[in-house]
């Protein structure tokens, strides 16, 4: 089987952001950027599965600006066999990106597909299930555990109040949550491997999908600063507080 | 135009996200009729044909509501929503596994977990885990949104009398079967909708620890949280998780105990009215979006509070 991980290149996650005075977004020049962390867990669970000889072969695909090369890379120094980088100047919103996944699915015929259940930048946890949709494939999100049956997957998602367990017909999308696995660190001979691995380039032309934003960000902004707070004595003065003055006891 | 509101029910229960769904919807437009997918279709309805301000209940019927499975209610969904301009549902767990998949369906770009209305085409919606906020405007015909419960208020019921109409025959497709679901027992209320929060980090040191919490919460009535550190290390289940990848909170009342305050942390609940943090570094930075602050030991401090409710 086939395994197709989707990354995604975000500002790190320990990154302080800072909005851009003039509303447009936030800033990114000199800023450090990775692999988005719940598609790390994804390209993870597909080498894993590599490794267990039920996948095949892994490819990574990253869809972005130039520099996504760098986040295939690390996809493919944690593993995975080869990169497809589909290349536009800006980064496109959920839709256009599952349009160009689906021309990639489409192209390479994998049993599964996992990606990352959401990008911590735009936090929008869309995409895996609109993949889904457009390949009319069954969707496994928010997933804690994948198992492999014989053409099902048994899929432990975790949902608000506890957890759910599905049984989906390969190919199946799959869009990962925390818990399903600690991603290792990519090792040295693994980086050095990762550079003569070939990435093919292609473009939304190739897939005939039309990227064009459907959302107009009008601006972006601070959310409203807290007001200063105060620090207490005792957990008493605290209790004669909350009590007293904030009526919330 | 009117607006659909795809509501998240548990039978004859109506979450608080749901409700906020409502308001939000009878923000954009005064027509709002809601679907309900539930098993327990009947109860469901009935449920919502209560809240105040909707015009109709849309029941839906047949196999394919069993298990809630989205690749056999967004089908239902899709032809529902063709007489609509809006499709709303609460950013739950539920409504985030379904309505992208509806979204696609549609040919548009979803608005994610909205926390404001600007106007019929203009919505905000926090980006960055909270640290920023995007107005958008959308350029579809018709717009999938999904809302977040904690923006808004809560919708009245009971009190309304909308009708009841049979909607769309779901069917069951057999790419996807219902398993099980594993519920956490818990008699406290549910973290999204408990009036106090008291949430634990890696500060806790153990999973045994977290009782401290659990004994305050009783004598609050409020629901115990965590954030990633302490779900990570193992403490606690991730259904308890506070944060960006998490649930997101407003109560009236969160307490952080032995939480540093990560951004992703924070993410999840610097909206509450009033937020005590507890903590042994001084430093930690979760003391910046604090009201209220007690540097110092958490297994001393927390009995404390405890003692002089």
């Amino acid at each position: 089987m086939k395994i197709l991980v989707a990354v995604k290149r975000v500002i790190d996650y320990n990154v302080r952001i800072r909005v851009l005075p003039d509303g447009s977004g936030v800033e990114t020049d000199n800023v450090k950027m990775s692999m988005n962390p719940f598609d790390e867990i994804a390209v993870e669970e597909a080498i894993r599965l590599k490794e267990a000889g039920t996948a095949s072969e892994v490819v990574a695909v990253s869809i972005g600006p130039a520099r996504s090369q760098e986040t295939i890379r690390t996809a493919l120094a944690f593993g995975c066999d080869r990169g497809i980088h589909v290349q536009t100047e800006q980064p496109p919103e959920p839709l256009a990106v599952a349009k160009l996944l689906a021309g990639v699915v489409a192209a390479e015929e994998p049993g599964l597909v996992i990606l990352g259940k959401q990008a911590i930048d735009d936090d929008s946890n869309q995409t895996g299930q609109m993949l889904a949709a457009l390949l009319g494939w069954p969707q496994g999100t928010f997933a804690s555990e994948l198992v492999i049956g014989d053409g099902v997957f048994d899929v432990t998602r975790e949902i608000d109040g506890g957890l759910e367990t599905i049984s989906i017909n390969a190919p199946a999308i799959v869009t990962t949550d925390l818990r399903l696995n600690e991603p290792r660190y990519p090792s040295l001979p693994g980086i050095m491997k990762a550079k003569s691995k070939p990435i093919e380039a292609k473009t939304p032309a190739d897939y005939s999908v039309d990227v064009a934003p459907r959302l107009e960000t009008v601006t972006v902004a601070e959310p409203p600063p807290r007001p200063p707070g105060r620090m207490l004595e005792s957990a008493a003065e605290l209790v004669q507080i909350l009590r007293e003055e904030k009526g919330v006891l | 135009m009117a607006v659909l509101v795809v509501a998240e029910t548990d039978g004859a229960n109506l979450p608080r996200g749901t409700l906020a769904t409502i308001t939000a919807a009878l923000a954009i437009d005064p027509e709002v009729d809601v679907l309900v997918l539930d098993e327990q279709v009947d109860d469901a309805s009935e449920a919502a044909s209560g809240i105040v301000g909707v015009r109709s209940v849309i029941k839906a019927s047949g196999p394919g509501l069993a298990g809630n499975l989205a690749e056999n209610l967004a089908p239902a969904v899709v032809e529902t929503a063709k007489d609509y301009g809006y499709v709303l549902a609460p950013a739950g767990t539920w409504g985030k596994n379904l309505m992208p998949r509806v979204a696609a369906m549609l040919d548009v770009q979803q608005i994610s977990d909205i926390t404001g209305i600007v106007d019929g085409d203009t919505f905000i919606r926090p980006i960055y885990a909270g640290n920023a906020l995007a107005t958008v405007r959308s350029r579809d015909p018709v717009k999938v949104i999904t809302v977040r419960g904690t923006a808004f208020a809560v919708a009245e019921a009971p009190g309304g009398s909308a009708t009841i109409t049979d909607g769309p025959e779901v069917a069951a497709h057999d790419i996807a079967r219902f398993v099980k679901r594993e519920l956490s027992q818990s008699d406290r209320p549910e973290l999204a909708a408990a009036r106090i929060v008291i949430s634990g980090g890696r500060g806790m040191g153990s999973g045994e620890n977290f009782q401290l919490l659990d004994q305050l919460a009783d004598k609050l009535g409020a629901a115990v949280g965590a954030s990633r550190a302490a779900v990570d290390a193992g403490y606690v289940p991730n259904d308890f998780q506070v944060g960006q990848t998490g649930k997101v909170v407003a109560p009236e009342l969160y307490i952080a105990v032995g939480i540093s305050g990560a951004i992703q942390h924070l993410a999840g609940m610097k909206d509450s009215k009033v937020i005590v943090a507890i903590n042994k570094d001084q430093e930690a930075p979760i003391f910046q979006v604090a009201d209220y602050g007690l540097v110092g030991d958490l297994f001393k401090i927390v009995p404390e509070i405890a003692d002089a409710l």
